[in-house]
């Protein structure tokens, strides 16, 4: 490649960002390249910097969920969720089972809105236009849902420590499986539109390849560390909340190349509706939805808790530090963008200029949790 | 897990629990050694780091290591304390390549020094930015509220 040209030439200093369509929020490369071929990359990252974990050492437990809400702003209720449980672990709270269904429900939909709106961006950046369309029609269906349920379509502050904030409406149910039934086709729908696409294989089969070793070493979570072969996933690894009363399959990539990690998103979103049809069955009809003995303003005792949830962009958790006021010490965010985004500079060597959008595509990142 | 005193041994550490966790406490020049026994030894081999804190407790800073074993599935926390007046802590990104961007966030919104890190420049900040926002000295709100 790159190194066996018998010509020298001086490498090239190319910016790329921070407003970028294609880097999907406000980050910024620096490439060095070589003709057609990246030399090297440097991830400039901070454009977004809010100082959220400063912020929530200012703020009652119960205003953080809000926090939460804006950091994966495509996967809202995952974060939320991580919050509450492991402020429930600190607490040690019992959470009635029909809020813990309800809740892990509208977190499985939401890996599929953010699926969907990955596969439709990665449709974008191979240079197809029809799969976002597409998948931004699936996703507004279920933030449809959501509106239902939470009132808004993105930053819901639904749940709460111990349960979440009402009950849902009477046909709730109804209507989560048949949008769980309309998803199971046009999944397929969708799959059949890109994934063997010639255009779309040549573009990314064998691109951005990152090994299994490297993965590990960068500490590369969630879809990106599976298609390298690795079957990590928080769901079966450590089971929290309910996920060790459903039968789901881990779907594992090979190569660990861009292709790999699209398909295997693509088969995750299945498998997420086979989670929610089987939450539906086992969920009962009646009962509370906020665990009894939790005050408004939560007081946990001193200690400390680290927990960590599947989110759709890998392992995201919240580590808090509590002395036993109503505001918490230090709290820790670990964004898996953040981490996963680390990884870029070893997928990006020898690589083609025209791949890095597709390379960085693949690793779906949000920048509103890389720069927190 | 239950060997994890006698295979740590040689660095002394303090070793407690906390909730579900495992805690380990050990001193800030034996960190790297240790760290390379708990990844590299079968009976441990953690090999993924989660998660790389730092807490500023007004008088000393501790940094937390969050640890997690893909094949032996298994965590641990590995603390490690540093006096704020001094505030340094060897690097561990010759152990986990993870830590890095960790610890230059360590370094810039707490001022903790991670001796050994390849390139421990600003990330998250603008160029400039004076001060450790991350402290609990630093003073964020502006407004007050009457």
């Amino acid at each position: 490649m790159a190194q066996s040209r018998p010509l020298q030439s001086l490498d090239m200093m190319v910016n790329m960002g921070p407003q970028h369509p294609s880097t999907h929020g406000v980050f910024r490369m620096v490439l060095w390249v070589d003709g057609e071929y990246i030399v090297e990359a440097e991830p400039y990252i901070g454009y977004l910097h809010r100082g959220t974990e400063k912020l929530c050492e200012g703020e009652l437990y119960p205003q953080i969920i809000t926090l939460f809400d804006r950091l994966d702003y495509l996967a809202n209720f995952n974060n939320e969720w991580t919050l509450c449980l492991a402020m429930e672990k600190l607490m040690s709270v019992q959470v009635p089972e029909r809020a813990e269904y309800i809740r892990l429900i509208l977190c499985e939909l939401n890996r599929i809105a953010s699926h969907m709106l990955f596969y439709g961006t990665m449709g974008l950046d191979a240079g197809a236009m029809t799969p976002v369309m597409w998948g931004f029609r699936e996703r507004e269906r279920i933030q449809r849902l959501f509106e239902a349920t939470s009132g808004a379509r993105m930053m819901h502050n639904y749940f709460r420590i111990g349960g979440i904030k009402e009950d849902v409406p009477e046909d709730w149910k109804a209507r989560v499986s048949g949008l769980a039934s309309e998803l199971e086709k046009s999944i397929e729908e969708c799959d059949k539109l890109l994934t063997y696409n010639e255009v779309y294989l040549v573009r990314s089969v064998n691109v951005g390849k990152l090994s299994a070793k490297e993965a590990l070493e960068w500490g590369v979570t969630g879809p990106c560390l599976r298609a390298s072969g690795i079957p990590y996933d928080v769901r079966t690894s450590e089971p929290y909340s309910l996920y060790n009363r459903f039968q789901f399959d881990i779907p594992v990539g090979k190569n660990g190349d861009t292709w790999d990690r699209y398909a295997l998103r693509v088969e995750e979103m299945r498998q997420s509706v086979k989670i929610i049809k089987q939450a539906l069955g086992q969920m009962p009809d009646t009962g509370p939805f906020m665990a009894t003995g939790v005050r408004r303003i939560p007081r946990p005792p001193k200690g400390e808790v680290y927990l960590g949830t599947e989110n759709p962009r890998g392992e995201f958790g919240v580590y808090i530090v509590s002395d036993g006021g109503d505001k918490p010490y230090r709290l820790k965010i670990r964004p898996p963008s953040f981490v996963n985004l680390q990884a870029l500079k070893a997928m990006l060597r020898n690589s083609y200029i025209a791949d890095s959008v597709m390379i960085l595509g693949s690793l779906d990142i949000v920048l509103g949790e890389v720069d927190r | 897990m239950r060997l994890l005193p006698e295979v740590l041994a040689p660095f002394s550490p303090q070793i407690a629990a906390s909730y579900d966790d495992v805690v380990i406490t050990v001193d800030k020049s034996k960190l790297v050694q240790m760290a390379r026994v708990l990844r590299d030894d079968s009976r441990l081999s953690f090999d993924l780091m989660r998660l790389l804190t730092v807490v500023d407790y007004n008088d000393h800073f501790q940094v937390v290591y969050h640890l997690w074993s893909l094949g032996k599935r298994h965590r641990t926390v590995v603390k490690v304390d540093t006096p704020a007046a001094e505030a340094s802590v060897p690097s561990v990104t010759s152990v986990w390549r993870t830590a890095d961007w960790y610890e230059r966030e360590g370094k810039e919104l707490f001022g903790v020094n991670f001796e050994g890190h390849p390139k421990l420049e600003p990330l998250l900040l603008w160029e400039g930015f004076e001060g450790y926002p991350g402290r609990r000295s630093y003073q964020l709100f502006d407004y007050k509220e009457f």
